[in-house]
């Protein structure tokens, strides 16, 4: 059956009517990070307002892959059980040449964490609980067809022209947050550059309804006999919906590849039957671009108007659930005056970090996938010619570099005899802890995470973990205990075999103030 | 330098005759492509990521062409 898209209500703002006080912060953009955001920062107690040109959820097919982390991410704000339990979960990809097995990874395998490595779910769905939860939500007002039409930055705020179906109307915000996606109108309004390569080449992405047994696995394929010279990709989503991405080259007509007469015999060559419905088909370049700064004074980006990827690795919609986590927690000090405006650099500092991270896996695999000609092609060729028979080339053979968060460069107190897992700038591992699990403990708050130490008397949130295999594999190694101070956005800010309460207080502080 | 360029293969005479021979009867792009295949392989068997940054440099370096071409760069000296 076919997703229906429901339409959300639109209601008259008061802006058309009377001027509206100013509003502590304006997200721009209701898909999944500036969604994501919302919530964030509603469940640190702040108000704020979503203005959406559209009042339908993502159509087509777009994301699909949502990693752990997001999950984790998801989870905080109410709604990764039910991606959970919606979605398909996988963690293992195998990769053929023409039509034999190259390369296979498993990309969680330990037990012990509350969610998989992956899970394939429509972005449809992502974002419609993320839009529940957010309508739910007393401190979220979310304006449907409510466009973004001008923008004025002042010094300490920034005032907007904003197009609906009664009018236009203007308002006020202390800060606005663009999440308004790849084409960002709001970038586009201040003149940035969003700087970066696209990649000649083509794929035709189509999500496809039918019945089969084939394994919620991720398939990739370099030049298959059913598509002679180029790549091939499946995926498997809920509903019977299945993923197919096919390399077209950088020739290819893409209004006529779109037509049914030409992309049902391509598909009906990779999967050998015609008993299956098109949902969707469309025809994509992709590029890989990001903003310098994600930073503009009262402007802040997040998500595809900050960064773009090609989707070999499924970084787009991970990373920008990643930026909403790492900049809600931090804008909402800024807003409640716990911190000052300067901290919103560590979000740019990290997040630029992290962009970079991403796109550099995600150029490499699309080169990999669609090398220029010449010695390019050449050694893409040598290493699927030797990873059929040489063990050293498989990890070589690059189809994606499946999203996982970065370790953000730190510099905080660290002891070596810690396990790297869990080193500062990284994301706290799950792990079981009773009936429940480490990540749901640690909430949204900063944490100080005994482990078999006697925590220090601080003013923090304190946290004393059951020792089980989990967390002594994670989070002990050698030592028999450790203290763990644990970000708002549960990335670990620092870590001490034995510490005491001024210094567990310093980097506590530091979370909250940019050094000068 | 980690890189090993002083003389280090024994019977590099009888090496080079084998690579040529190799390539014998080869058109260019086959022989391109079993260059391609075999630096891979020496590549993973180096195993050293600073001592092939090197030689690739080097490699680059020999086969700068023109006047200008330094013949030698800093970590040389
Ligand atoms: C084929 C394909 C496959 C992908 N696969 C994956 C994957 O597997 N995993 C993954 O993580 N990512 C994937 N991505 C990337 C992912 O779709 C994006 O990264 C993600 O949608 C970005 O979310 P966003 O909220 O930043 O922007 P968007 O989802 O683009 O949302 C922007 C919102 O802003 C609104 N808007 C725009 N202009 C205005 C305006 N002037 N006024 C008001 N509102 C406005 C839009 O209506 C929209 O609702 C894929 C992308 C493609 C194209």
């Amino acid at each position: 059956m076919p997703y229906v898209h429901r339409r959300f209500p639109y209601r008259s703002p008061p802006g058309l009517t009377a001027p509206e006080p100013r509003h502590p912060v304006v997200i721009v953009g209701a898909g999944p990070v500036g969604l994501a955001l919302a919530l964030d920062l509603a469940r640190r107690g702040q108000r704020v307002t979503v203005l959406d040109d559209n009042d339908v959820v993502s159509v087509g097919s777009r994301a699909i892959c949502w990693s752990k982390r997001s999950l984790e991410i998801l989870d905080r704000l109410g709604v990764g059980e039910r991606c959970l339990a919606k979605g398909v979960t996988w963690k293992v990809g195998r990769t053929f040449h023409r039509d034999t097995q190259v390369f296979e990874f498993d990309l969680l395998p330990e037990a012990g964490h509350k969610m998989p490595a992956f899970v394939n779910l429509q972005q449809y769905y992502v974002e419609e609980y993320l839009a529940e939860a957010a309508l739910a939500s007393p401190l979220i007002e979310l304006r449907f067809r409510n466009r973004v039409e001008g923008l004025a930055v002042g010094e300490d705020h920034v005032r907007l022209g904003v197009g609906t179906p009664e009018g236009p109307y203007a308002i006020e915000a202390d800060w606005l947050v663009a999440c308004d996606g790849a084409r960002s109108p709001v970038r586009r309004m201040l003149g940035l550059e969003f700087a970066g390569e696209l990649f000649e080449e083509r794929f035709l992405i189509a999500d496809i309804e039918m019945k089969a047994d084939f394994p919620a696995e991720r398939r990739f394929w370099f030049e298959p006999t059913f598509h002679p010279g180029q790549s091939a990709l499946l995926h498997k989503q809920p509903d019977d919906i299945w993923r197919i991405d096919l390399q077209l080259g950088w020739d290819a007509d893409p209004e006529a590849e779109k037509r049914p007469e030409r992309v049902i015999p391509r598909i009906e060559r990779m999967v050998g039957h015609r008993d299956f419905r098109l949902d969707w088909v469309s025809v994509y370049t992709f590029q890989c671009r990001r903003l310098a700064r994600f930073v503009h004074g009262r402007v802040i980006f997040a998500g595809d108007s900050a960064h773009v990827v090609s989707p070999f690795g499924a970084r787009g919609g991970n990373g920008g659930l990643e930026d909403a986590a790492g900049l809600g927690w931090r804008l909402a000090a800024v807003l409640s005056g716990r911190a000052e405006a300067a901290i919103l650099a560590a979000y740019d500092r990290e997040r630029t970090f992290a962009a970079d991270e991403n796109i550099l896996n995600s150029s490499r695999a699309t080169r990999f996938i669609s090398p220029a000609p010449g010695a390019e092609r050449l050694f893409r060729d040598a290493v699927l010619a030797l990873a059929a028979e040489a063990d050293f080339a498989r990890p070589m053979v690059n189809s994606g570099r499946l999203s996982r968060p970065c370790v953000y460069p730190l510099g905080a107190p660290d002891d070596p005899r810690l396990p790297p897992a869990a080193r500062p700038g990284a994301v706290a591992p799950d792990a079981p802890q009773g009936n429940g699990w480490l990540t749901e403990a640690l909430g949204m708050e900063a944490t100080l995470l005994a482990i078999g130490a006697e925590p220090p008397a601080t003013g923090l949130r304190t946290l004393r973990a059951e020792i089980n295999a989990a967390v002594a594999d994670r989070y002990l190694g050698q030592s028999d205990r450790a203290l763990y101070l644990v970000r708002p956005d549960q990335v670990i800010a620092a870590r001490w075999v034995a510490a005491g309460a001024a210094e567990v207080e310093a980097a506590a502080q530091a979370l909250w103030r940019e050094p000068a | 330098m980690t890189l090993i360029t002083r003389p280090n293969l024994p019977d590099a005479d009888g090496f080079l005759a084998e690579l040529q021979a190799a390539h014998r009867g080869l058109a260019e792009a086959e022989s391109a492509a079993l260059n391609a295949r075999l630096v891979l392989i020496l590549a993973n068997h180096v195993g050293s990521r600073a001592a092939l940054s090197e030689a690739l440099a080097l490699a680059v370096r020999t086969g700068a062409r023109g006047p200008s071409a330094p013949s030698r760069s800093p970590e040389d000296t």
